[in-house]
């Protein structure tokens, strides 16, 4: 069963309505008792890093989420903040992140997007790298929503499965044994839902 | 590559969905939440729902009816109305809500902007201003439905939102809204160079050529629209409606 992290931060509902739709069966998880039966893990995330991070560490759950996901390779997908979460920093904060995945989160360079804006907002689309199982039963040239003004850069170039362009080329899908970080909203981009 | 945004603008007036003609006359236009099912099937780039009622009856927003939207809508969504505190913002964020739209409050006390984007972070802050043409050239702010002209110098304040850290700016066109004879473009090429986040127009699209006109000369922009989206045909019969994926790949690449 998919268990979704809740930990107040992020769409929890919106995650919750896709598998309702899809009549796969799934718990929000919002303490330590309640992972039980949970073989895969999604962790939204919106707003900032510090906040996020925050109330994570608030919630009581983090010692829990570094076993399970560390020691019993349970996977999970980081979603949008939950992607970022993954790394080890962010220029956005000054906390720690979970350090799941190799790599930190930057600001978008303003000086090379040409009459773009910050943040990135809108739907765009990418440029898969690498094939993963996140791509089945997805439509050629999928577009994704973005909202962000930070993205995940990658130590470990192997695990970047998928890019999209921004002034620059940024890692927006990511993957290293269990973890799994997606930079758009899969749960509010239509029917471009991802297997997971 | 980032397309431009083509985004339905819905006005909600004692629980329906109303659609305006210069701030007034609301005709009753149907039922929210069947309007947003709609629009997932259409698969809009986002939806814009903005509560007409809150900040004029001083009141909460409406958390049971957001959530409601919230949680129906597979597209990003946008909430605006009677917001006035940090907490009441969070609040509708963890609904399940993407952006929260702050309008007369960011006229009033600016700062908020800051502390908002502290808490769900600078991309989910919209700032909605309403602009009516003065007598005599330049651009007057309203509130309050388009009741309350405020002292607010239009291009000052954007600058200022900007510092304070706002995600998005939606330019709202009192004069043009339910006309549907196009958007103010003279506006838009005025305030477009000031601004350095996504900006979204609103007011005046009556067809999806007046979008077209839009992203033609503007690029990555918000192209909004409430009545193109909720009425067909020129006597405004109420049938929701959304260009098609090929359509939409023809604005955006400006083909006809």
């Amino acid at each position: 069963m998919i268990g979704i992290i809740d930990y107040g931060v992020g769409n929890i509902k919106a995650f919750a309505n896709i598998y309702k739709n899809f009549n796969m069966s799934y718990k929000i998880v919002k303490n330590i008792s309640e992972f039980e039966n949970v073989t895969k893990l999604i962790l939204p995330g919106v707003g900032s890093f510090d906040h996020a991070m925050t109330s994570l560490q608030n919630s009581g759950m983090r010692e829990k989420l570094d076993e399970l996901v560390l020691n019993d390779k349970l996977p999970i997908l980081g979603i949008c903040v939950g992607m970022q979460m993954l790394a080890k920093s962010s220029e956005e904060g000054e906390l720690l992140g979970l350090g799941w995945i190799d790599g930190v989160v930057k600001k978008f360079d303003k000086s090379k997007i040409k009459d773009g804006p910050l943040p990135h907002m809108g739907w765009n689309s990418l440029n898969i790298k690498k094939d993963n199982k996140i791509f089945e039963n997805l439509e050629k040239n999928p577009r994704y929503y973005f909202l962000h003004s930070y993205y995940f850069e990658c130590n470990n170039k192997e695990d970047v499965i998928a890019t999209s362009n921004y002034g620059e080329q940024f890692e927006c899908m990511i993957n290293h044994d269990n973890i799994y970080g997606i930079q758009p909203h899969p749960e509010k981009s239509h029917h471009m839902v991802c297997s997971y | 590559m980032l397309a431009p945004r083509i985004i339905p603008c819905l006005l909600i007036h004692n629980k329906g969905l109303v659609k305006t003609v210069k701030f007034k006359d609301g005709k009753y236009v149907g039922d929210p939440i069947n309007a947003v099912k709609i629009f997932n099937e259409k698969e809009s780039d986002e939806l814009m729902v903005l509560d007409i009622d809150a900040t004029v009856e001083n009141r909460e927003p409406n958390y049971k009816m957001i959530e409601n939207l919230a949680s129906e809508c597979r597209m990003p969504l946008c909430y605006g109305g009677g917001i006035k505190t940090v907490e009441q913002a969070t609040k509708i964020f963890n609904l399940g809500v993407e952006k929260i739209a702050l309008s007369s409050v960011a006229i009033e006390n600016p700062k908020l902007v800051t502390e908002i984007a502290k808490e769900v972070g600078n991309q989910s802050v919209v700032v909605v201003i309403d602009v009516k043409k003065k007598m005599f050239g330049g651009y007057d702010v309203y509130t309050h439905n388009g009741t309350k002209k405020t002292k607010v110098d239009l291009e000052k304040f954007i600058i200022e939102l900007q510092s304070f850290g706002v995600g998005e700016i939606v330019i709202n066109s009192i004069d043009n809204d339910g006309v549907m004879k196009g958007y103010d473009l003279s506006l838009i090429e005025k305030i477009k160079p000031l601004v350095d986040v996504p900006l979204t127009i609103l007011g005046g699209a009556g067809s999806l050529d007046d979008i077209r006109k839009l992203i033609v000369k503007f690029g990555i922009i918000g192209c909004s629209a409430g009545s193109l989206f909720v009425f067909k045909g020129k006597y405004k019969a109420v049938l929701i409606n959304y260009p098609k994926n090929e359509e939409k790949e023809n604005l955006i690449r400006n083909k006809k």
